[in-house]
């Protein structure tokens, strides 16, 4: 990037697996107010506004409509991005790379709990012709793939269920996760069977929240700001349409993200330079394999690492130290920034008791879930 | 060059559908939060009021009730309730159904307007039906009052008031 960009402001709300209190725009509101106010901006101050949504998790149809009120951007320049928070980020820092827009205000949220007939939303997205057929629960796909990925790796599904253990006990000590809990292996192995070797607890939990950030250029950012986060690299890519014909045991999409991202920070040894991964663990094998995409574990060894502690808050490698969406709740395009939300209190030194001691560089990912093949990665740093 | 002919069949609308097309049918529900400026106005529309809220910074008193002032950027500092009269700020007469089919000759016509509500700042519109009036006599400045349902029947919802009626003299 020509001109460097960085998170002055930050506002979360929390996730709950329920939220009846708020409406989504109050629900928006309360961390716009927290993220603009740590900015020190009025939102007539910020230039643009982009918010992450997918209209059927809404239930509204041209959902851009719906975000300038929430987001004080009434008359204002504002779209959606139909895509994850990480991914409306990048387009933020490039909207600032054009030169016409200093500040930008990126937004995502889960209404999840509102969608009463999730699955059918899930199908939706499956193809007509080739899958939605079948009328399968469309998370036999994640069954599918862990399946493959297990079999060609050689992790296991005791392996997996550690990721889980690890991510709901870092989420005890998150008091904006919803999921917190003291598990073991055997629970997760032996809850019930969705499509095997898919385990009821292997599944992240839908839930409710949203987080807003506000990005600047670079002189805005020192001006405004102690404690700016630097967005380094990011980038993110897609696979093929048909779920079928992907090498289902490497997630490639987020490996060609991450070499681009690496690239653009100038990050030639991820697991030596990156002091904490947030990693999209939607399913507890998808941590596992997107450590081995990311290249921070070679393949085959995301599972002995996590088995072993490596990934642990104590660990070399601490991975999902919020609790990650399997212990924070899954907020579907919200994810991604839930994620951003933990690098950026890790950064500061605000994690409190997940604090990583002396934490410069994290790397962020997100998944857009079953049936895609999408994935977006981000650099963030408190060193410019 | 040999030429095959190709025996040619009339397929019927079923026959059409089903082999040169897939077809699906969602079912998608949602139960969205009133959270607390909607749940508000719903529940004060229960109790035979329109309420809106006020920002002191602006000054405006706005309708339906909204918790935050999206202009100010600030939370509103009451909730009031406003009058149930008001004056058609624009108006239409439709002559199609929600699934734009067309109504019957003698059926008559859907008639939604913008009404600007007394007691709320100028320009704050609420969205609602006109009723009890000819189509052509409605005009653009007109006068006109919640016609509420029975008390009993209300339940919550914006239909708790039926229609606004002309304020007859
Ligand atoms: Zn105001």
């Amino acid at each position: 990037m020509n001109e460097r960009v960085a998170i002055i402001g930050i506002g979360s709300t929390g996730f709950s697996p329920v939220s009846p209190d708020l409406s989504f725009k109050e629900l928006t509101y309360s961390a716009a107010v927290k993220a603009y106010d740590e900015a020190g901006l009025h939102p007539k101050e910020i230039d643009s506004f982009i918010t992450g949504s997918e209209d059927f998790m809404e239930g509204y149809s041209i959902f851009d409509e719906y975000i300038p009120d929430q987001m004080g951007a009434v008359l204002r320049p504002a779209h959606t991005v139909c895509a994850d928070f990480i991914q409306a980020m990048g387009v933020g820092c490039m909207m600032i790379n054009t030169g016409e827009f200093r500040t930008i205000a990126v937004e995502a949220h889960s209404k999840a709990s509102n969608v009463k007939t999730l699955d059918e939303v899930k199908a939706f997205g499956l193809d007509p012709v080739y899958l939605r057929t079948l009328k399968e629960n469309a998370e036999f796909l994640a069954g599918l793939e862990m399946r493959r990925f297990l079999e060609e790796t050689g992790n296991s599904v005791e392996q997996c269920a550690s990721v889980v253990v690890k991510n709901r006990k870092n989420a005890l000590i998150n008091p904006e996760a919803g999921h917190g809990a003291v598990l073991t292996e055997f629970d997760v192995l032996s809850s019930h069977p969705v499509s095997t070797p898919l385990k009821h607890l292997d599944a992240a939990a839908p839930s409710d929240g949203a987080i807003v950030i506000v990005l600047a250029a670079e002189e805005v950012a020192r001006s405004l700001c102690d404690n700016p986060v630097w967005i380094k690299g990011f980038s993110w890519c897609s696979a093929e349409g048909n779920f079928w014909s992907r090498d289902l045991s490497f997630a490639k999409y987020a490996s060609l993200a991450a070499k681009k991202a690496y690239a653009m920070a100038g990050i030639s040894q991820p697991s030596k330079e990156i002091d904490f991964a947030e990693v999209c663990d939607e399913y507890s094998y998808k941590e596992l394999q997107h450590l081995e995409a990311l290249g921070l574990a070679r393949r085959g060894e995301s599972g002995y690492l996590t088995e072993t502690g490596a990934t642990s808050l104590e660990g070399e490698m601490p991975v999902n130290t919020s609790g990650g969406s399997i212990g924070v709740g899954h907020t579907f395009e919200a994810s991604g920034g839930m994620k951003v939300n933990e690098a950026v209190q890790q950064l500061r030194g605000l994690a409190g008791k997940r604090q990583i001691k002396g934490a410069t560089t994290g790397l962020v990912q997100s998944w857009r879930g079953v049936p895609t093949g999408t994935g977006s990665v981000a650099i963030l740093s408190n060193e410019s | 060059m040999t030429i095959i002919k190709v025996p040619v069949k009339g397929l019927s609308s079923k026959e059409y559908e089903r082999s040169l097309k897939v077809t699906w049918q969602p079912e998608l529900q949602y139960a969205w939060d009133n959270g607390i400026a909607i749940g508000k106005y719903l529940e004060a529309l229960k109790d035979g009021k329109i309420l809106g809220s006020r920002c002191e910074k602006c000054h405006r008193i706005m309708l339906p009730a909204r918790s935050f002032c999206e202009l100010c950027w600030r939370p509103v500092d009451e909730y009031l309730p406003v009058k149930d009269t008001g004056i058609v700020n624009t108006f239409s007469i439709c002559h199609v159904n929600w699934d734009a089919s067309r109504l019957k000759p003698r059926e008559p016509r859907h008639l939604p307007a913008v009404i600007e509500i007394e007691g709320a700042s100028a320009g704050m519109g609420i969205m609602h039906l006109l009723g009890n009036v000819k189509p052509k006599d409605i005009y653009i400045g007109m006068k006109v009052k919640a016609k509420w349902k029975p008390r009993k029947d209300r339940e919550g919802t914006i239909t708790d008031i039926l229609y606004f009626e002309p304020v007859r003299k």
